[in-house]
């Protein structure tokens, strides 16, 4: 009949159509590499995923197409867990990649230690960035909470790198102090010259350098130079505070996922590739602090020195920090909860 | 009205030329302020560093998959949202039957349904700690996060735009004349096929339009199952907040151009089909 010829044509063309662009048809020699990354890390993976692939491809003779899937890290973290196929992930903190080890147990609760310095093959510092010419005179966290100062920061409940702001902060107050009461203050009168939290590192970059809200941006350090890079020189600067955070962007093999894929050796390469000389160039070229000591050395002038804290030594490690400040009805929510009275 | 023979340019109402230039006025500058200074400044936009700037970003290999990916998704719900649609419709406006009243709230329900919870909805039902979870690992079958899962949610947002357009349409004609077909003999195929379909069809076209924008220019419940992969699960609007977010504004904007541009096409396209039955119609004094 006419109608059954009809409703079989159109699924057909349906099935064909999606067999046409899932699947797609991987050919003998050729491996598919999924890296689930956070959000600023565009540009960095965008240098490095390239030369990667030709050392791969020399050794080998396999040829290695990177697929990236950038977001917020905790957005990001999430996906992992309910599905998102990552090969390797590399996200903004240690306490997401914890959280994916928790709830898939698809790679093992100690994966930090498999590779070296806590496996962040680099890290980074949390930085101010200020109008061209510092119209408001900022120049260490003091001034953030002075009356008429817009904050820009994201909102950690979603954002690795607002974590990171927010514990910067934390830092600051808890020095000046000397106290856990006096932090809270000090974060307290922050928060409340924050006019919007975006939900992402990058939201809140936009907020500021696109849309013009706020006097201060508390960014990476990557971020800001990269803003002040693209955005045009001069228009914006970096203010280092006196005391900062030392911030490590973790890197993981998925290895369920891997096992899964077949590519174990190639995603393990990978991740060691990020340690070689050649990645640590890019990555100190993309605003990253590179781990290798000569690299380092030579874009010493690029990072400026800062008293940096860590999170295990000053915070007692990533999961005591999530539970204490940004776990539902810790510390941030209490304090922003105040804030809107 | 007075029985005087009515010049060419008949006066509908009794308003003032004034009222009537403010008001016509007011609508163009509206029409301006609003749809179309916006449009014409995302292709400004686009087009800032000249044609060539534009069509490197069109033609990069990750703009063309979200191109290609769009394309399909579009391809394969509407088809099925117009079977969907006519069949429910039909079903509606034709019989009578106990739960008819559930039936129209239900085709509603997508547009009361926030994206966002349109794209959760799936991730809940056949993501990796979802309801499915351990048929779809058995068969090695990836739903969220792949082309399948983007399919779906497109699916549910497109849902109501054909039977919505449809429903009133076909309850204002009744059924006197699939009735009428039916006592002469012929066939509910037949009926449906040259007295329904006809009767419909600038209903069906306004909807297919309607319907095929939405899937393209869906953001919000794909986004929440894409995972956002370059070149593999990125459909153009993702691929515009990307290159957006990259401070890539040229290529932002160029790839936001084809989307409006895609939309633009279906517009014009419409308008020629009108244009062309009237003419058709006109000649066979149907």
């Amino acid at each position: 009949m006419k109608r059954t010829k009809i409703s079989a044509a159109l699924a057909t063309s349906a099935l064909l159509a999606l067999a046409a662009c899932s699947g797609g048809g991987k050919t003998k020699g050729e491996v598919d590499l999924l890296n689930v990354s956070y959000d600023p890390t565009r540009e960095l993976y965008r240098a490095i995923d390239p030369g990667f692939a030709t050392e791969w491809k020399a050794k080998t003779g396999e040829t290695v197409n990177i697929k990236m899937s950038h977001g917020g890290s905790g957005k990001q973290s999430r996906a992992v867990i309910d599905g998102l196929e990552a090969d390797v992930v590399t996200l903004a903190l240690a306490y997401d990649i914890d959280t994916i080890a928790a709830k898939t147990k698809k790679l093992p609760a100690d994966w930090q230690a498999r590779l070296p310095d806590n496996s962040a093959p680099y890290y980074s510092t949390i930085v101010f960035l200020v109008r061209k010419g510092n119209p408001k005179n900022i120049h260490d966290w003091n001034d953030l909470i002075r009356p008429g100062v817009q904050v820009i920061t994201p909102n950690p409940k979603t954002s690795g790198g607002a974590r990171w702001n927010y514990l910067a902060a934390w830092g600051y107050g808890r020095k000046t102090g000397s106290s856990d009461a006096a932090a809270r203050d000090y974060v307290t009168k922050l928060y409340n010259n924050v006019p919007v939290l975006d939900s992402g590192a990058r939201g809140a970059t936009t907020t500021f350098v696109e849309r013009g809200i706020g006097d201060v941006l508390i960014a990476w350090e990557n971020e800001a130079m990269l803003a002040q890079q693209e955005m045009g020189k001069g228009q914006f600067q970096i203010v280092a505070p006196s005391v900062s955070v030392l911030a490590e962007p973790p890197v993981a093999v998925v290895d369920g996922n891997a096992k899964k894929h077949g590519t174990q050796a190639v995603a393990k390469a990978y991740l060691d590739y990020l340690y070689t000389p050649a990645a640590q160039e890019l990555i100190a070229k993309a605003h990253y602090r590179p781990r290798n000591a000569a690299v380092a050395a030579k874009y010493a002038a690029t990072f400026p020195q800062i008293k940096l804290l860590t999170i295990d030594g000053d915070f007692g490690g990533w999961a005591k920090a999530q539970a204490q400040h940004f776990a539902d009805g810790a510390i941030f929510d209490t304090i922003f909860a105040q804030r809107r009275r | 009205m007075s029985a005087t023979p009515a010049p060419a340019h008949q006066r509908a109402t009794a308003e003032s030329p004034v009222a009537r230039i403010v008001l016509i006025g007011v609508a163009l500058a509206f029409l301006g302020l609003f749809l179309l200074l916006p449009l014409i400044a995302v292709f400004a936009e686009g087009l800032q560093r000249g044609i060539g700037p534009f069509l490197d970003a069109i033609v990069e290999p990750d703009a063309l998959s979200a191109i290609r990916l769009t394309l399909t998704v579009a391809a394969i719900s509407v088809p099925l949202n117009i079977v969907f649609g006519i069949a429910a419709a039909w079903a509606i406006t034709k019989f009578d039957f106990p739960g008819k009243g559930l039936l129209i709230t239900l085709i509603d329900l997508p547009f009361s349904v926030s994206p966002v919870v349109a794209g959760l909805m799936y991730i809940l039902l056949f993501g990796s700690s979802g309801w499915f979870a351990s048929v779809l690992a058995d068969q090695d079958m990836q739903i969220v996060f792949a082309v399948p899962g983007i399919v779906l949610a497109t699916i549910f947002v497109t849902f109501p735009f054909v039977a919505r357009e449809l429903i009133p349409l076909m309850q204002e004609q009744g059924r006197d004349d699939e009735e009428a077909a039916l006592s002469l003999g012929a066939s509910g195929w037949q009926t449906f096929w040259h007295v329904t379909l006809p009767n419909i069809r600038w209903g069906l076209l306004y909807g297919v339009l309607l319907c095929n924008a939405r899937a393209m220019g869906e953001f919000g419940a794909v986004s929440v199952v894409s995972g956002h992969i370059r070149g593999e699960t990125n459909t153009m609007p993702l691929h515009v907040e990307i290159l957006y977010n990259e401070y890539n504004f040229v290529a932002a904007f160029a790839v936001a151009s084809l989307l409006a541009g895609l939309a633009l096409v279906t517009l014009v396209l419409k308008s020629v089909l009108e244009w062309r039955f009237d003419y058709h119609r006109g000649g066979t004094g149907h």
